[in-house]
């Protein structure tokens, strides 16, 4: 299962910009993932999960946003709904040799919500019996 | 204070960096880098054996890495040719990334090779996404699995620049579906070049070994539809600094062990054993080869269809 090793890249990745931001917590990371890009969402999330512990990220919300594919012929007017299993041959024509895939193969980190600022340790809700 | 920050970047850039400096590092001392993915047990050390022999025969200079999960069993079936071989343990990693590949090249590849063969982790799913540096990427199916698996590894097929039918010895006695396998391949990656070998009966044999040298040629490889150029989103992959494979400093043959430890890294330990023939033995590294030997040879014909 590669979704440990995306989950790890991804959060290298923000465990960097947050650094670089002065961030002491991020609370999600929003990313976008491909029909194509064969990365399964749910195993990604439950690898996410892993992956922050203990970092930066600890407890951050994965919110992940899919792209369709779709394909266009160089040839025919239109774009086409590439599918799963995908479909690259013109549905129109059927050939492909001027096919082009305009989406589904992203994998990327579009943004990054955390919280920075003066704030030392990470602030918590108080907990009453502590007050 | 809460804030949102735009970050835009691939989640792959790393190993796409990591994998493009070794293409690079690779090409220019004129080595070849090709990847084979299959699933497990699909004939990829069975062929790999037949087309390393063949390349020693034809004084091309070959080496083979083959990672796996455990055992060494196949960098013992692969060293039997007489070429450098060298086996990774991923010890649970499924795939092999740029950089884990880089290091294990590093001080082993010898300074000549021509053709670098790595028989990835066999897997049909998590190799496909990682780029290892490769001119050329094979995936192979035996008759055996099936005519839709190109439909259910739609990015390994997709991504593929030849695919290699093995096993066609046991194709009649499984009802292999040859017009159907064709077509779901056709489906995923118009265009591809699809070929029939049998490692048991020799079908084929030669055509792994000519399309890799062809693809070091730089002579008409295959761009699939999905790994072409997406436009539509408009943003490049962000520059990503600090590649972590280093330099590559061959020193020729390694003899003996050859433990390397990846526990630095990441992604999980890993280690590797030179399966470089014992010092004495014939390795047939033919130095000062005539580069053109090969091409005195017939060239293999593309298989005939079965019936
Ligand atoms: N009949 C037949 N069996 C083969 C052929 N190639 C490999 N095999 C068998 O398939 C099994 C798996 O082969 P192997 O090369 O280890 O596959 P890998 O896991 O992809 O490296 C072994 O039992 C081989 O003997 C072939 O061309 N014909
Ligand atoms: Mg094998």
């Amino acid at each position: 299962m590669h979704e440990m090793s995306i989950a790890m890249a991804v959060v290298g990745q923000v465990e960097e910009a947050a650094r670089a931001g002065g961030a002491h917590a991020v609370t999600s990371v929003r990313l976008q993932v491909g029909e194509l890009a064969g990365v399964v969402p749910d195993a990604l999330a439950f690898c996410f999960e892993l992956a922050c512990a203990g970092t930066v990220l600890d407890g951050a919300e994965l919110i992940t946003e899919s792209v369709a594919a779709r394909a266009r012929c160089g040839t025919c007017p239109g774009t086409w709904a590439v599918g799963m299993p995908p479909e690259l041959c013109c549905p129109g024509c059927g050939r492909a040799t001027d096919v082009e895939l305009l989406s589904g193969r992203e994998l990327e980190i579009l943004s990054v919500r955390w919280e920075d600022g003066p704030a030392g340790p990470r602030t918590r809700e108080p907990i009453p019996e502590e007050a | 204070m809460c804030r949102v920050v735009d970050l835009r970047q691939a989640v792959l850039a790393k190993n796409d960096g990591a994998a493009q400096a070794l293409r690079d590092e690779l090409t220019a001392r004129g080595t070849t880098v090709v990847n084979l993915l299959s699933s497990p047990g699909s004939g990829k050390t069975a062929l790999l054996e037949r087309e390393l022999l063949l390349a020693r025969e034809r004084s091309v200079a070959v080496a083979a890495l083959t990672a796996d999960l455990a055992t060494e069993n196949d960098a013992v079936r692969l060293a039997r040719s007489g070429v450098p071989v060298k086996q990774v343990l991923t010890d649970g990693l499924c795939h092999l990334e740029a950089g884990m590949l880089g290091r294990h090249l590093d001080g082993w590849l010898p300074e000549d090779t021509r053709l670098l063969f790595v028989e990835n982790v066999g897997n049909l799913v998590c190799p496909a996404g990682y780029d290892l540096g490769e001119s050329l990427r094979v995936v192979l199916a035996s008759v055996t699995e099936g005519e839709d698996k190109p439909l259910k590894y739609p990015t390994a097929f997709g991504l593929a620049q030849l695919v290699v039918v093995t096993k066609t010895d046991i194709a009649q006695a499984v009802e292999f579906d040859e017009a159907a396998f064709r077509a779901n391949v056709e489906r995923v990656n118009p265009g591809v070049e699809i070929v029939m070998t049998s490692a048991r009966k020799g079908e084929g044999l030669g055509l792994l070994l000519d399309r890799s040298l062809a693809a070091g040629a730089g002579t008409g490889t295959h761009t699939p539809v999905m790994a072409r150029r997406q436009q539509a989103t408009g943003h490049d992959h962000a520059p990503v600094h600090g590649h972590d494979h280093g330099h590559l400093h061959g020193h020729g043959h390694g003899h003996g062990a050859d433990h390397e430890s990846d526990h630095h890294h990441h992604h999980g330990p890993g280690h590797a054993h030179d399966h470089t023939p014992a010092p004495g033995a014939d390795h047939g590294h033919d130095h000062g080869h005539d580069h053109d030997r090969d091409h005195e040879h017939p060239q293999v014909q593309p298989a005939a269809q079965t019936r």
